[in-house]
């Protein structure tokens, strides 16, 4: 047997979901005895038999990236209760799997996921999908680049065909549920861990994930962005929304301003000074950066749907 | 120390891992310690608080950068991405070495984020000895790599362990990062004698080692990290003095962390192992070593 077949077997084998009591299951994928699988290519020893000892790599591979998908998500935790959250990320992981070296782009399509598979957003669909764009878009601010930022003095120069760069690290957000809060809350409690060498992981305890109290829908426009290497959540106005978004979409600033207040109520002075304090504000905020965003690769690291 | 060139001839002397719920402590209490080891791969990113943290710990401390995915021995090419970014990360730390370990963890695309075993082939050895000849050619540090523990072996294999660790460092030209933790954990899960493992690896080459605490269950012991280092491996551990002379150690616990002063007073056990070796005649091999590449 090459290497490479040997390697395509042993992670087939230990890729393959688990039983619900975290067994290895007794058959393959195509219908195997998962005994005769295993002991094609693993020596049994005095203790354990060829299934035992790949058992072990099958318990350890799903107990990792389980571990590491929750916790990124632990308000969709709270939002689907722990049993279908537990479900859902199985499901989703035995769809999706790790495609890059690094645990952190884990959940990178677990929005777009959630989306085709609303069998997994349980009773209140659009909450769990707001609560997972949000936890999602917390990931890509936490670490996504900073660029040399434009300075209010910068501003003194820009005209109608500027066009702005957002920093990669600021998400843009339209939620129906005004979630912010208690994700906030959900991931103040939430214990921070980091990849470690080599040592195995047992199966997580059950941790107290309490549900979340009812929630009306109710729309918010939500930034989530990084400053002074924290991530903060701003609430804006859907004027500066639209704008934001505008912007990010690569339309110069005439035309980003024409698309935002295209329906506003605001009169042209309260325009004006609305106008004039968000760059102040955002430029304060370092959001736009003098790279060109198409500089910048991001190939180890997509940003995914939020 | 044992200074080598496969440690940069660096005599790092004793650290500990770099971890999350330390930071708060080192950053307020400044304490004393020779060296950090850090996870590369959490640092690998384009930005934020985790670079943040290690350009505040570079300002003071050594870093040593440990890798968990370069996967020497995957049977197919290695990422380049991630190679470019660990190239980066190095300029970053100016880590003296660079270490991997010597296993296997993704195959067409897929990542299972394990450190999988290898089977002891000499189709494998040439595998992963071109892979790490590659990595180090791109990276321009010396590259070492590190034995893991292991639950399974395959039909397959045509050698021992230490035998298929020493054939691939030997056509790779690297060091050793070598971990007795793992050593332990390995003999008692396949029955072999950890001793006869420490005593063939190529003391020359030993560039760093591991120490750490496992697990023992029923049929196997698990590589859990989560306790002391235990006897057996404090005398594999003395056994590695004696034979590659005081060399740069690293007290890996990361699971059930306790505290920094913890962990630390843990690590300071090995100083006496070290110490009991740091006698002339070792410093004077070193310098010998050094004097004869500088001819």
């Amino acid at each position: 047997m090459s290497l490479l077949e040997l390697q395509r077997r042993m992670s087939d084998s230990i890729m393959q979901p688990l039983t619900k009591d975290y067994r290895m299951r007794s058959r393959s994928v195509r219908g195997q005895p998962m005994s005769a699988v295993a002991a094609d290519f693993i020596r049994p020893n005095s203790r354990l038999t060829s299934f035992e000892r790949l058992e072990i790599y099958n318990q350890q591979y799903w107990y990792r990236i389980v571990s590491a998908l929750s916790e990124d998500f632990p308000g969709l935790s709270r939002v689907l209760g722990e049993k279908k959250f537990d479900a859902m990320i199985l499901a989703y992981l035995a769809e999706n799997p790790s495609t890059t070296f690094t645990l952190r782009n884990l959940g990178s399509n677990l929005v777009a996921w959630l989306r085709k598979n609303p069998k997994w957003t349980g009773a209140t669909p659009d909450l769990a999908i707001d609560v997972a764009r949000l936890e999602w878009a917390y990931v890509e601010a936490f670490d996504n680049a900073e660029y040399p930022a434009i300075t209010t003095e910068d501003l003194a120069d820009i005209g109608d065909d500027t066009i702005f760069t957002l920093q990669p690290h600021v998400r843009l957000l339209d939620l129906d549920y005004p979630v912010d809060d208690l994700v906030l809350a959900v991931h103040r409690d939430q214990p921070v861990s980091d990849v470690v060498s080599n040592a195995v992981s047992g199966k997580q305890a059950p941790r107290s994930r309490k549900r979340f109290p009812g929630l009306q829908p109710s729309p918010i426009f939500l930034v989530v962005h990084r400053f002074d290497f924290s991530v903060y959540y701003k609430r804006v106005r859907s004027e500066a929304f639209q704008l934001l978004q505008a912007i990010e979409a690569r339309k110069s600033l005439g035309e980003a301003l024409e698309m935002a207040f295209a329906e506003s109520l605001a009169t042209p002075t309260e325009q004006a000074n609305l106008i004039q304090n968000w760059f102040l504000n955002w430029s304060e905020l370092g959001w736009f950066c003098k790279t060109e965003l198409d500089k910048h690769s991001m190939d180890a690291h997509p940003h995914g749907e939020i | 120390m044992a200074a080598n060139r496969f440690n940069g001839y660096t005599d790092l002397g004793i650290g500990i891992g770099l971890r999350i719920p330390h930071y708060r402590h080192i950053f307020a209490e400044k304490p004393v310690v020779d060296w950090f080891e850090i996870i590369s791969e959490n640092y690998m990113v384009d930005g934020g608080r985790p670079l943040q943290v290690l350009d505040q710990i570079l300002e003071r401390y050594k870093v040593v950068q440990h890798g968990v995915a370069m996967y020497f021995g995957s049977a197919q090419p290695l990422n380049r991405d991630h190679l470019r970014r660990l190239k980066l990360l190095a300029r970053r730390t100016k880590t003296p070495w660079l270490s991997d370990h010597l296993c296997w963890g993704s195959v067409d695309g897929r990542y299972t984020h394990d450190l999988l075993p290898m089977p002891y082939t000499r189709e494998a050895v040439a595998t992963t000895a071109a892979n790490i000849r590659q990595v180090q050619d791109f990276v321009e540090i010396p590259v070492v790599v590190e034995n893991v523990s292991s639950y399974a072996e395959f039909h397959e294999s045509e050698m021992t362990e230490w035998e298929f660790l020493n054939e691939v460092v030997e056509a790779a030209d690297c060091g050793i990062l070598l971990d007795v933790n793992n050593i332990y954990v390995s003999s008692q899960n396949h029955g072999f004698d950890p001793l006869e493992y420490v005593n063939s690896v190529p003391a020359e080459r030993v560039a760093q080692i591991h120490i750490a605490g496992h697990s023992k269950f029923e049929k196997y012991i698990l590589d859990t990290h989560d306790h002391p280092v235990l006897e057996p491996v404090w005398s594999l551990y003395a056994r590695a003095i004696e034979r590659c002379g005081p060399t740069a150690t690293l007290l890996e616990w990361d699971d059930n962390i306790p505290t920094f002063e913890e962990v630390h007073a843990e690590a300071m056990k090995a100083a006496k192992f070290l110490n009991a070796h740091s006698s002339p005649s070792f410093a004077e091999a070193g310098t010998n070593e050094l004097q004869e590449i500088n001819r």
